[in-house]
């Protein structure tokens, strides 16, 4: 319909007769030469965009205070929209943060249990004694070490063996046994002393380390002087006390043999735990190969214990986040939208007036609906900016409160800002159609 | 070459769907020349609110042909009826409509929106209109701050801004008094003298006797009044 303004082809003469056309409509036909409507009007002249614009814009400033209340709800939607979307990127990137944490480079390999015909669970694979050895050949782990339990038959565990009868029954600290390596694999120090090394476990050494809190019950603080404790009636040399540990912190409480002399004093057949300490990130790889680097024929036979991977990690925060915020921002932002409608509406109600005049003066009902739809578009884009702002400041508040990082992608901060301005048209359809079909002398003789 | 009548109505019937269906205008003829000073009276239900729609270019006759400034209108499209009311008509309603929250400048302005008044040319011709009917000293005022006669004054101007052919003036003194009512008609007078054509649709006795010719709508029919 755009070229039916023109009465006349582009170029052709602007004053005077109009030349009829066989592809103008009737207008010209009853036109004599000289009179008639035959005035061509420049598509720049007559309500242009700038028109348009500043028309609405009147609308929308007519009543501020309505503005505010109308934009509320778009605002409430759009900004918990960001909220939302910007806490779970930002949580996300928190977490790759912390990813250095003793807990994200741990795997704990263990002989995987089957539930034996007894009814008690029987480890169904053994982990070798070079196991610690397999692994370490893995890209990704740092270091390896052995634990076994050490089964010490109610012997005493005493620092002195006095053969006290009125002394009261205490508990003896438990012993466990592992290889030399595994102290710095879950990242334990030496208080005092040292650790055993290979050549102690190797030959079946009588030494032993004591855990900080074992040490303090044996009533052992220093090492210098080779202090002995006794498991049952043998001797074993002090060397070291130990802390830390935060991934067996039962450890604390132990007394800790090389595995190499609890199975010549002990008897042990087969380690309970292998702790691999392993690079940042590569838990989902080690986690895959370290058995089979175990025991390439039955891998099957050990579970593995590895972090999380972050993928893992995010996908859970975010999940979590957003189902209910993001269903709580459409809610908002429905409301939102229904609350431009009324609005729109109302304001339509009230200016059916202007609406009629508008139409005397040679408005078209179309110029009439872009009208109302350009109104209700820029609440909504308001509202989306403002809501889109909230949210921005919002989360960066938060972050610097919590020490995070605050991480939003700038695309979220625009989109939802145009998204409120998508909420505005589909507001505006309903009571924009209703403006155009006012009736214009209705309208200009009601009041 | 002789100027068309300004507006020419032909054998024109305007009917609403029923039922019953009702004939608010039967077969009307009608010729008001460039320059005529008309008015329109009746009671109503007689068909004054029909004529003025169909005047304006706001409704299409169920019968007949209006010829506006000797255009057929019949057969214009909607957009082609909205650029001709635009540019060739101009409208004075009973309660004003003007624009609370708008100045005066900016009400008149509003006219050149649609008609089609080439930017440049708008405020110059906006204030002329304004000071042709004696209110350039209240250009920037709201028009919640002027009195009944001012706000019609400004309505005046909007409506000569694009240099209509035709002035349709729809009781435009039912809001005012009797002084106020008479310096309107007075001006509507000076614009008809200048030639342009004035049709007014009233009630009231004493406007309608100031028109040169007057013509009463009775039951949906027209009658030429000496």
């Amino acid at each position: 319909m755009r070229l039916s303004l023109r009465r006349r082809p582009a170029g052709g003469p602007v004053e005077g007769a109009a030349p009829v056309d066989g592809t103008e409509p009737a207008a010209a036909e009853g036109t004599e030469p000289g009179w008639g409507a035959a005035r061509e009007i420049p598509r720049a002249d007559r309500f242009s965009l700038q028109d348009l614009l500043v028309e609405a814009s009147f609308g929308i400033g007519a009543k501020p205070s309505r503005l505010i209340m109308t934009t509320l709800g778009t605002v409430l939607g759009i900004a918990s929209l960001v909220v939302t979307v910007g806490f779970a990127q930002t949580a996300a990137g928190q977490i790759a943060n912390q990813f250095d944490s003793v807990s994200a480079t741990q795997v704990l390999v263990e002989p995987a249990t089957q539930r034996g015909s007894n009814g008690a669970d029987v480890a169904t694979g053994i982990l070798p004694w070079d196991a610690p050895e397999r692994v370490e050949r893995l890209a990704g782990v740092e270091r390896a070490g052995l634990v076994a339990d050490v089964d010490v038959k109610d012997l005493p565990v005493t620092s002195v063996p006095v053969n006290d009868p009125s002394a009261p029954a205490t508990a003896s600290p438990s012993v466990v046994a592992t290889s030399a390596e595994l102290l710095a694999a879950v990242r334990g120090t030496v208080v005092t002393g040292r650790y055993f090394d290979a050549g102690h476990d190797a030959r079946g050494d009588r030494v032993a380390v004591l855990g900080e809190r074992a040490a303090e019950a044996l009533g052992i603080n220093r090492v210098d002087s080779q202090p002995s404790i006794f498991i049952g009636e043998t001797p074993y040399t002090v060397i070291g006390i130990i802390r830390g540990v935060e991934r067996r912190s039962d450890l604390l409480d132990s007394v800790i043999l090389p595995l190499g002399t609890a199975r010549a004093d002990f008897g042990v057949k087969a380690a309970t735990e292998l702790h691999v300490q392993i690079a940042v990130g590569a838990g989902a790889l080690v986690a895959r190969q370290a058995p089979i680097a175990i025991a390439p024929n039955a891998p099957e036979n050990f579970t593995v214990t590895s972090p999380s991977t972050k993928s893992d990690l995010r996908d859970n925060i975010q999940s979590d986040i957003n189902v209910v915020f993001l269903i709580l921002g459409g809610i908002a932002l429905l409301a939102g939208g229904l609350g431009i409608a009324n609005v729109t509406m109302l304001s339509v109600m009230e200016r059916i007036g202007e609406i009629g005049l508008r139409r005397a003066l040679g408005a078209t009902r179309r110029d009439i609906a872009r009208q109302f739809m350009i109104e209700s578009v820029v609440i909504g884009l308001l509202g989306g900016l403002i809501g889109s702002a909230l949210g921005v400041f919002a989360v960066v508040i938060v972050s610097v409160i919590q020490g995070w990082t605050p991480i939003l992608d700038p695309w979220l901060a625009i989109g939802s800002a145009l998204l409120g301005a998508v909420v505005g048209l589909a507001a505006g359809v309903f009571p924009a159609r209703r403006a155009s079909n006012i009736e214009p002398i209705t309208a200009l003789r009601g009041s | 070459m002789t100027r068309p009548a300004v507006v020419e109505l032909v054998d024109v019937t305007r009917s609403f769907p029923g039922p019953p269906e009702v004939q608010a205008l039967k077969s009307i003829n009608l010729r008001v020349d460039a320059g005529d000073y008309l008015s329109i009276v009746g009671p109503s239900g007689s068909g004054k609110s029909t004529m003025l729609n169909l005047l304006g270019l706001l409704d299409r006759p169920s019968v007949g042909e209006y010829y506006l400034d000797g255009v057929s209108t019949g057969a214009l499209d909607e957009q082609q009826r909205a650029a001709l009311r635009g540019g060739k008509i101009g409208f004075v309603f009973q309660a004003f409509h003007l624009l609370p929250h708008r100045s005066v400048l900016d009400n008149v302005l509003l006219a050149t929106l649609y008609s089609g008044v080439p930017r440049s040319e708008r405020e110059p011709r906006a204030r002329a209109a304004i000071d042709r009917v004696g209110l350039n000293h209240r250009v920037d005022f709201l028009p919640g701050t002027l009195s009944g006669g001012e706000r019609q004054r400004v309505a005046v101007a909007r409506a000569v801004v694009g240099s209509p052919e035709l002035l349709l003036a729809d009781e435009p003194t039912g809001n005012l008094d009797a002084t106020t009512s008479g310096e309107v008609m007075d001006l509507f007078e000076e614009l008809n003298a200048d030639g342009l054509s004035l049709v007014i649709i009233t009630h009231d006795r004493a406007v309608a006797e100031r028109a040169e010719r007057s013509i009463r709508i009775t039951d949906g029919r027209l009658l030429e009044l000496a």
